[in-house]
């Protein structure tokens, strides 16, 4: 009954038998008998493998001789039948040779489907057969469109392409990109499909309302080129913005509800994105398993992970030489300076001089920012302004953004740390200083609105006036006539703060993407360019000397990647339409990207591992997603919409129409198991339960990471201890040696260091105590039991802490065991129980 | 092209069905040589090609282990492979093969000697092609040293295939091979 034990083996070197199941991939399904082949058996070259070959093969001529089945051999055959399927199922795993694989799983497939008719009894058995056979249907049907789906992954070979000349960690940024198109994708089609195209095809058309018609005043800009450019004119006045939607209830023949649908649509933007960079980030945490083990492989990693197989340029693959040879000298120069000692003082000094310096840098940054924006909100008042004057904000927040990231560089360079930790703190920085600028740019706009809203009274007063006025007069004379109605281009206009809100995200979003672009052709089109044909006729080597080619910048280009985004979800909510924007910014970045990236970029001269940034950068993401989060609910749970424009305009808060919809729309008892369950009373105690979960949660992996260091002291000290034995060296355990110490120097036998540190030692009356396997009875044996009298007064402590798992240690061939104890599991011994001294043997 | 379209279990292999669309591969290996490898396979041909075309393909052309690699997959132990050693290649060296089984084929691209054991030969081996003999041998011996003591579990003075896995497992950037 071993069978499934073997079978789950791999076939590796021979030396130990790992036992370790494969893991069952979804790709490959359990059963597929359709595609047959014609190969011919090979030998193996495991002689298990082989034994097993030949008692399943007379186990199923065994089996084909019996015409009655009984009870037992029915489930025997069975056994034997899952048996087959698990192991065509795993064999994709095994490292065989392609002809050994194709006759067994022919083999397996031949026995599964003679015998699996022959369970099912009578009618059962047609009924089985059925089943099975719409199994197999299902699972040909699900692997078809697994590999469908793997076809339409989109932009594959230019990624690989990509990844060839640069390695992996340029790649992993265009890998990155293409997932933030997907995710853009999705939102834009939930905002386009659910609020837009309603509006377009079903709502009241432009010119019909007020909201919807450009002003008399601005008619004759508003097609002019700067003026659009700007987001004003015909552009405002569309459904990309928020002003331009009606607050009806409901449109159209359809009855469909736009308001709430617009509410709905902008909290499930946020939900959906937070589900999706939370999932992926719980994917990351799973494939990357070691924590903090970093320091214990550096040689072998380096010496069997460095080599990228993935390259196969032959320039790159120079360059990956290099980097590697570069990085084992390093290496070794770090290993044999480790005992150098060095000036902890200085270095200390130099680090907080750095940090003094950035924050400065960072507090400088924001001030400006902040004067800035306050001159802008004086420009705006002001006639005759200049281009400049009105894009000063978006220049001065791009310029920033440009040149404060190398300066952070160069001043890092004062701080001497490894360059992966070095990285870590300049991309704190960066996200530093993007977010000040991002923060204090809402905080300035936040004055805007607030001053907005107070124009907005005085312009209800004057719009109530007019159309009173324009009533009385229209009507003046014959009362029946009714009123013409007041051309909707004359009607006076609030000041509609959503939209202005709406219109500023934009236009930085678009001054972004520009920057962003300006640079890409700049920095590394027109550089390369300059370097490669200026470089026959200037005095120094250019490609070598200063300027030369642009190296690809990862970690700027993924930062932007991610503050876009923030800037996305905070403005999505008041300009529907900036997530198309975004998509077709993503759709033209990927293509240019590539194209800019192989025509002037070169592979990095010095290749680090950017191995656990994956998750750092979903992470940046996650904080973004709640930092853009923060103000669009503020806005919507505490300003009142504007009185004239938008989906809620008319309601006290925009909120209100969910409760609107619940009273109107819903039958009576939903509206009171709402009202129950926005009780404070039953929030507060759900509030406090999560809270409570989240701290048990908390506590439950604490446990499991103690746990886990522990049994990686375990093994760490059992690998010294192997080696010493080898070596014949004394303990290198302190506390051993002050033990060793303690005792009198005749009992200095052979004496196996300990295990880790709460094992304390046993009370000494001759006694070998009931202990675990293994070394434990060897520790306890040799220094103390019998031979010694009663000389030394035992340590007090007869604590027998075992924390690990009994068992884990099987006894080393080579151990000694000098008493001929029983080596299995002691049982009985929980942790913190006395140990009760037996007796001597 | 391919007269006989069920050559190999789909399921069997870790390769996207586009790459392994039969005419692509079956297409790069015929081209490596399009004298001696037929079309048409039904009858079951017994062609394998030598060490020195499959090393001269693009993705391996630039592999420091270029012949350890298509050493491990020849049946013969001497670099040829017919083709169905070819998909194999392919297969367990594309993104989607699972860690242990690339664990497995790396030990055993790295044991030069093919004893099953990483001496301290075949770490010399290693670094050698990996830095193109640019360490003097100081730094070599360092390094091996330091391999063996980092990795090496049992003490034996060798990486054993437990030793190699259990090392390589936990590192991050494994999944490149």
């Amino acid at each position: 009954k071993n069978r499934d034990g073997k079978k789950a083996r791999e076939e590796g070197g021979q030396k130990k038998d790992r036992g370790k199941t494969v893991p069952n991939k979804d790709q490959k399904e359990s059963e597929n008998k359709e595609k047959k082949t014609t190969k011919r058996g090979k030998e193996g070259e495991n002689k298990q493998k082989k034994g097993r070959k030949n008692s399943t093969s007379s186990a199923s001529s065994n089996s084909s001789d019996e015409e009655s089945l009984s009870e037992e051999e029915l489930a025997m055959l069975k056994e034997q039948v899952e048996q087959k399927k698990k192991l065509i199922s795993t064999m994709r795993n095994k490292p065989w040779r392609m002809v050994k694989k194709l006759s067994v799983l022919r083999e397996a497939q031949d026995f599964v489907e003679k015998f699996e008719g022959a369970l099912g009894k009578g009618k059962g058995k047609k009924l089985y057969a059925y089943k099975m056979m719409m199994a197999k249907k299902w699972v040909k049907f699900k692997r078809d469109f697994e590999n469908f789906k793997t076809q339409c992954i989109p932009w594959e070979m230019k990624i690989k392409e990509v990844e060839s000349h640069f390695g992996s960690s340029v790649a992993s940024y265009f890998i990155f990109l293409r997932w933030m198109y997907g995710v853009n994708l999705v939102l834009f089609g939930l905002i386009f499909g659910l609020v837009i195209i309603p509006e377009v095809l079903m709502g009241m058309p432009y010119g019909s309302l007020p909201r919807k018609t450009v002003p008399r005043a601005e008619q004759e800009t508003a097609m002019d080129f700067s003026v659009l450019w700007d987001f004003e004119g015909y552009i405002k006045y569309s459904a990309l913005f928020y002003g331009y939607y009606n607050n009806q209830r409901t449109i159209g023949w359809l009855k469909y509800r736009l308001p709430m649908a617009y509410f709905m649509v902008g909290i499930s933007v946020f939900g959906y994105s937070l589900m999706v960079v939370i999932r992926s980030m719980a994917r990351n945490a799973n494939e990357s398993t070691a924590d903090g083990d970093d320091d214990n492989f550096i040689f072998s990693w380096k010496m069997f992970t460095s080599w990228d197989y993935l390259i196969g340029n032959p320039e790159t693959a120079d360059n990956k030489f290099a980097s590697i040879t570069t990085s084992f000298k390093e290496s070794i120069v770090d290993e044999q300076e480790s005992n150098k000692d060095e000036n902890i003082h200085l270095r200390r000094f130099l680090r907080v001089l750095a940090n003094v310096l950035i924050i400065c840098c960072l507090c400088g940054s924001g001030y400006l920012i902040y004067f800035v924006v306050k001159r802008s909100q004086t420009f705006s008042k002001m006639q005759n302004v200049g281009w400049y004057e009105r894009n000063e904000v978006e220049i001065v927040m791009s310029l920033l953004g440009m040149f404060c990231p190398p300066l952070f560089e160069t001043i890092a360079a004062l701080e001497n740390y490894h360059p992966r930790i070095g990285l870590k703190w300049q991309l704190g920085r960066i996200f530093a200083l993007f977010l000040g600028n991002l923060y204090t740019f809402l905080l300035a706009l936040m004055d805007d609105v607030n001053e907005k809203l107070a124009e907005e009274d005085v312009v209800k007063n004057i719009t109530h006036w007019t159309l009173l006025g324009h009533h009385n007069s229209s009507a003046g004379n014959d009362s029946t006539v009714t009123p013409p109605p007041l051309d909707p281009a004359d009607v006076p206009r609030g000041p509609c703060w959503e939209t202005t809100v709406g219109i500023e995200f934009v236009r930085l979003t678009v001054s972004d993407i520009l920057v962003t672009y300006i640079t890409i052709l700049v920095g590394d089109f027109i550089r390369a360019c300059f370097v490669r044909f200026v470089n026959y006729c200037w005095c120094w080597d250019l490609e070598a000397g200063f300027p030369s080619y642009a190296e690809f910048d990862i970690s700027g280009n993924v930062l932007g990647l991610v503050f876009n985004q923030g800037m996305i979800w905070m403005g999505s909510f008041y300009a529907p339409g900036l997530v198309g924007i975004n998509v077709l910014r993503l759709l033209t970045s990927m293509y240019f990207q590539c194209w800019a990236v192989m025509s002037s970029n070169v592979p990095h001269a010095r290749v680090f591992k950017a191995s656990k940034s994956n998750n750092f950068y979903m992470g940046l993401l996650l904080l973004i997603l709640f930092l853009s989060l923060l103000p669009v609910a503020y806005t919507i749970m505490s300003l009142p919409p504007s009185f004239d424009c938008g989906p809620f305009s008319g309601k006290k808060r925009m909120y209100d129409v969910i409760q609107e919809t619940i009273e109107l729309d819903f039958p009576l008892f939903v509206a009171k198991i709402f009202s129950y369950v926005a009780n404070p009373g039953l929030i507060i105690p759900a509030i406090l339960l999560m809270v409570l979960t989240i701290y048990y949660l908390n506590a439950v992996s604490k446990a499991y990471q103690r746990a886990n260091a522990e049994l990686k002291k375990k093994m760490q000290m059992q690998r010294e201890e192997e080696k010493n034995k080898r070596n014949n060296k004394a303990s290198t355990n302190p506390m051993l040696q002050d033990l060793e110490d303690l005792l009198t120097p005749n009992m200095k036998t052979e004496s196996p260091p300990k295990h880790a540190e709460d094992k304390k030692i046993e009370s000494p009356n001759g006694s070998s105590p009931a202990r675990k396997p293994g070394r434990g009875e060897a520790l306890a044996g040799s220094p103390m039991a019998g031979r010694r009298g009663a000389a030394l007064t035992p340590p007090s402590q007869v604590f027998v802490a075992q924390p690990r798992t009994l068992g884990v240690w099987a006894p080393y061939p080579g151990q000694p065991r000098p008493w001929g104890h029983p080596l299995g599991p002691v049982p009985g011994r929980g942790r913190g129980q006395p140990c009760f001294p037996r007796a001597a043997r | 092209r391919l007269k006989n379209p069920l050559l190999f279990e789909q399921e069997q292999l870790f390769l996207p069905v586009w790459q392994i669309c039969r005419f692509w591969l079956h297409g790069r290996y015929h081209e490596m040589a399009p004298n001696v490898v037929p079309m048409d396979y039904t009858k079951d041909p017994d062609v394998k090609l030598p060490m020195q075309l499959i090393i001269n393909m693009p993705e391996l052309k630039e592999n420091p282990f270029k012949e350890r690699i298509v050493e491990s997959f020849s049946e013969d132990g001497e670099g040829s492979l017919s083709f169905n050693d070819f998909v194999d290649m392919f297969s367990v060296l594309s993104e989607m093969a699972p860690r242990e089984l690339k664990a497995i084929y790396a030990f055993k691209i790295y044991d030069f000697n093919t004893d099953n054991f990483i001496c301290k030969a075949d770490l010399e081996k290693t670094l050698n092609k990996l830095t193109r003999e640019e360490l003097t041998a100081e730094e070599i011996t360092l390094v091996c040293e330091k391999v063996i003591e980092e990795a090496d579990m049992d003490g034996d003075g060798k990486l054993g295939f437990a030793d190699f896995e259990n090392m390589i497992s936990k590192a991050p950037d494994f999944l490149r091979i």
